[in-house]
């Protein structure tokens, strides 16, 4: 049944909502981490999102009510919904899930047609191929036709990366669009062994921008990937190339896109992170929009970024398919006179599916279907990964690995893709691969004592509350099982995390030696993957209190980017 | 056996531009083994690079250069098919070194 | 030092454990930050034990360059001597035991100059 309130606009092909009023001359259609979710998910935004220093109470370091009364959202409504997860249960039941590749098709169709022919770009920001089974399985080829079928005219990548570059090069040979990343460069070492490049003077291994004319304008698009693929994930997936923010030659090519060749417009299609992309927008000059992902941040409006020439449009546009970014330009010559900027939230039940994209996707999850619909479990509570510290599936995937590889403390990544599950909801084989389908799922169990413990704390804190946002990975929070702690994020690196405390109530021991189980390990591991360890324990033991735990923060006060965790 | 030294010397103008890799393991002295045992510190101390007599690089290297080191300069006064001469010392003692040609 | 009649490895320099002493060691002098030299090294390394570090200046009658690595057990990475000639730009590949300062040393006309860049090391691992 369809959720009450959507029931009555459901009868037209289309509501309001996606009448996006004609402007300007170029319409952008931007989406980014939709981490391969094929069908509508639910996807709880995080309650704890802090931002500290400077980024104090600036976007995205907004949550639930801070959010609501900066964007003026009502808070019963369905936008509330979407960008925040403010009485997320009960709006999940009144809203339904969200996304979906046909509903996106069907979507993007309209926005594209509304324009006109040649008036209008898909891109995508990337974290496209990544994040089911499927997509991992296929080591993202089902995700190359979902995006051919789409009509993504250009993308940029990071999880990607992570099949290695064999299985990376052959998606693209299929992928009817421009794959772009100006801050890929060869190694000296595979320089000097002559390893394939798209630019062997720069070293440029992929094309960095492509030039469309659109609406009589012409339009420079960059693509920025990742900037740290080697560093977030075993190098081993990217022997060959080193990656970076690369500033220095970044302005370089805005510079000659604008001298040369004359563009009118610099689009930057980021995966930096939006606070990553904040910064770069005040040092980089040139550019007149970055369409941004990584971060997952649903940001209703731009932020608009002065620098040294002029000022730079800011965005980011969520994960998961929840959204797809509209960007009207009117462009006039060598300058972007006026942008207006709309990021719909993909209500799949008011959209109706695309049929091709529809049968598409059934086709290509045929071969699982049986497989991966195997209820492991019935899931009891709301469980979600989003948020700085902690989430709710995370705790069971913790729970999962100290119980089966009996361990007396689990660790866990914090990243930010995975949908959420509402109370009541079957936890389907299909679902836990969804959590952790990637390239290197082998959990390991180490020997570690408490100060290596505290370290690996500490060093994935900083990554993620460096008071430089060029220092910043654009993760989460490590989850732990077994061990609670303090965290101050505001603090630095060596003096963040304290009162370490083991399940027993103990101290622990810096000398001491425990026993660690984890998985997503930067080192070759030859433990089970990750999801048959989730998958026997949900079997076996169902789902259990879990989340014993507790992460204390201090400073967080009245931090805007602070809710409680319940 | 292959020499332990690649170079790839181009001349680029009245510049010529030299690129060189090494094999060698660059041991620090701080690494344990498998059995637990210290591994002697085993690294390149002077690479040199000779052009008609002439020094126009000479590298002091200690423990912090990484495994298999690579370098680059460049020089003036060289001109296509010169030689260039390239050979290190280990603090071991052990040398190598290789001639190449200026392209 | 006189970097190109002198071709002796300086080895007094290579033991010393802080950067102070290393350049004392190697140099005899003090140095003086200068804009005139470009020190390229990544924000993050992307691998601790083999971090690009290149450097170039337009400073005048270079005669070597040395690099730095400040919290290394023994500070001084590598010093190049540069003879008339020699274009005075060097690139190499250091190891990094953890997060510091990388000081590039430029010794030009009698005077030592420099540049300094924080390089982070990580056991990285996360995802958005
Ligand atoms: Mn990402
Ligand atoms: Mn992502």
């Amino acid at each position: 049944a369809a959720p009450a309130l959507l029931r009555s606009a459901q009868a037209a092909d289309t509501v309001s909502l996606y009448d996006v009023e004609r402007f300007g001359n170029a319409r952008i259609l931007h989406m980014t981490d939709t981490h391969a979710q094929l069908r509508p998910v639910y996807f709880r935004e995080p309650s704890v999102n802090i931002g500290i220093g400077e980024m104090w109470g600036r976007p995205p370091h907004l949550v639930e009510r801070a959010f609501l009364d900066r964007y003026g959202i009502r808070p019963d409504s369905a936008e509330a919904y979407a960008f925040t997860s403010f009485e997320f249960e009960k709006s999940a039941g009144r809203f339904g899930r969200m996304g979906g590749f046909a509903h996106l098709k069907t979507l993007i169709d309209k926005l594209r047609a509304d324009v006109g022919d040649h008036r209008s770009l898909l891109l995508d920001g990337g974290d496209l191929w990544q994040g089911t089974g499927l997509a991992n399985a296929m080591r993202g080829a089902d995700m190359v036709n979902a995006a051919n079928l789409l009509g993504i005219d250009a993308m940029t990548g990071h999880w990607e990366f992570t099949y290695g570059e064999e299985a990376l090069r052959a998606n693209l040979a299929r992928f009817k669009g421009e794959f772009l990343a100006q801050n890929v460069f060869l190694t000296e070492e595979a320089a000097f062994n002559d390893a394939k490049a798209f630019d062997t003077g720069s070293g440029r291994v992929f094309k960095p921008a492509m030039i469309k004319e659109i609406g009589g304008a012409r339009i420079a698009v960059i693509g920025q990937a990742f900037p740290y693929v080697p560093i977030a994930h075993p190098r081993r997936f990217t022997p060959d190339w080193t990656f970076g923010i690369r500033e220095e030659e970044l302005q370089k090519l805005v510079d000659a896109l604008r001298g040369a060749d004359k563009v009118d417009a610099v689009i930057l299609l980021s995966h930096n992170g939006m606070d990553v992309d904040l910064k770069l927008a005040s040092r980089v000059t040139g550019i007149d929009v970055i369409l941004g992902g990584h971060t997952h941040d649903a940001i209703p409006q731009p932020v608009a970024v002065s620098n040294a020439k002029g000022a730079t449009l800011v965005t980011n546009a969520g994960s998961s398919g929840k959204f797809l970014a509209v960007l009207d330009l009117d462009i006039a010559k060598g300058r972007v006179a006026d942008a207006r900027y709309k990021l719909l939230p993909v209500y799949s039940e008011l959209v109706k599916p695309d049929p091709a994209m529809q049968a598409l996707i059934d086709q290509t999850q045929q071969p699982q279907i049986a497989a991966w619909s195997e209820k492991l479990a019935t899931s009891d509570r709301l469980l979600y990964r989003r948020g700085n510290f902690e989430g709710t599936i995370d705790d069971v995937i913790c729970e999962a690995l100290r119980r089966e590889l009996d361990a007396e403390i689990a660790l866990s990544p914090g990243f930010r893709w995975g949908p959420t599950l509402l109370a009541g909801q079957s936890i389907l084989l299909e679902d836990v691969l969804a959590q952790t389908a990637i390239s290197y799922p082998e959990t390991y169990v180490q020997q570690l004592t408490g100060a290596q413990i505290k370290d690996v704390l500490e060093d994935v804190c900083d990554n993620l509350f460096n008071a430089d946002p060029y220092l910043q990975q654009g993760g989460d929070m490590v989850r732990l099982e077994g061990l609670s702690y303090r965290c101050a994020p505001s603090e630095t690196i060596g003096s963040r995390i304290s009162d370490l405390t083991l399940d027993n109530g103990q101290a622990l021991s810096s000398g001491k030696t425990y026993k660690v189980a984890g998985w997503a390990s930067m080192n070759a591991q030859d433990g089970k993957p990750v999801w048959d360890v989730v998958a026997t324990y949900l079997r076996g033991v169902g789902l259990t209190s879990g989340g014993t735990n507790k992460v204390t923060l201090s400073g967080v006060d009245g931090n805007p980017g602070f809710a409680s965790q319940s | 056996m292959a020499s332990s030294i690649r170079v790839r010397a181009i001349l680029n103008g009245d510049t010529a531009e030299v690129q060189t890799l090494i094999q060698h393991p660059m041991d620090t002295g701080l690494v344990k083994d498998a059995k637990g045992e210290l591994i002697p510190a085993h690294y390149i101390q002077q690479l040199t690079f000779t052009h008609k007599d002439k020094t126009v690089f000479l590298a002091d290297w200690g423990t912090a250069v990484s495994k298999d080191p690579y370098v680059k300069f460049a020089f003036k006064g060289a001109a296509k098919g010169d030689e260039l001469k390239v050979s290190w010392v280990d603090n071991k003692g052990a040398t190598d070194s290789l001639t190449a040609t200026i392209q | 030092f006189a970097a190109t009649n002198d071709n002796k490895y300086p080895e007094d320099a290579f033991r010393q454990k802080n950067a102070g002493d290393a350049i004392k060691a190697l140099y005899g002098r003090d140095h003086e930050a200068s804009d005139k030299i470009k020190l390229d090294a990544p924000e993050i390394a992307e691998n601790g034990g083999v971090v690009p570090v290149a450097v170039t200046t337009t400073l005048p009658n270079v005669t070597s360059i040395a690099f730095i690595v400040a919290e290394n057990p023994s500070a001084l990475a590598a010093s190049y001597r540069i003879p008339e000639g020699t274009v005075p730009a060097v690139a190499n590949r250091l190891k990094m035991a953890k997060t510091s300062n990388v000081i590039a040393l430029v010794e030009s006309g009698g005077k030592l100059y420099s540049a300094t860049k924080e390089v982070k090391v990580t056991v990285g691992g996360c995802g958005g």
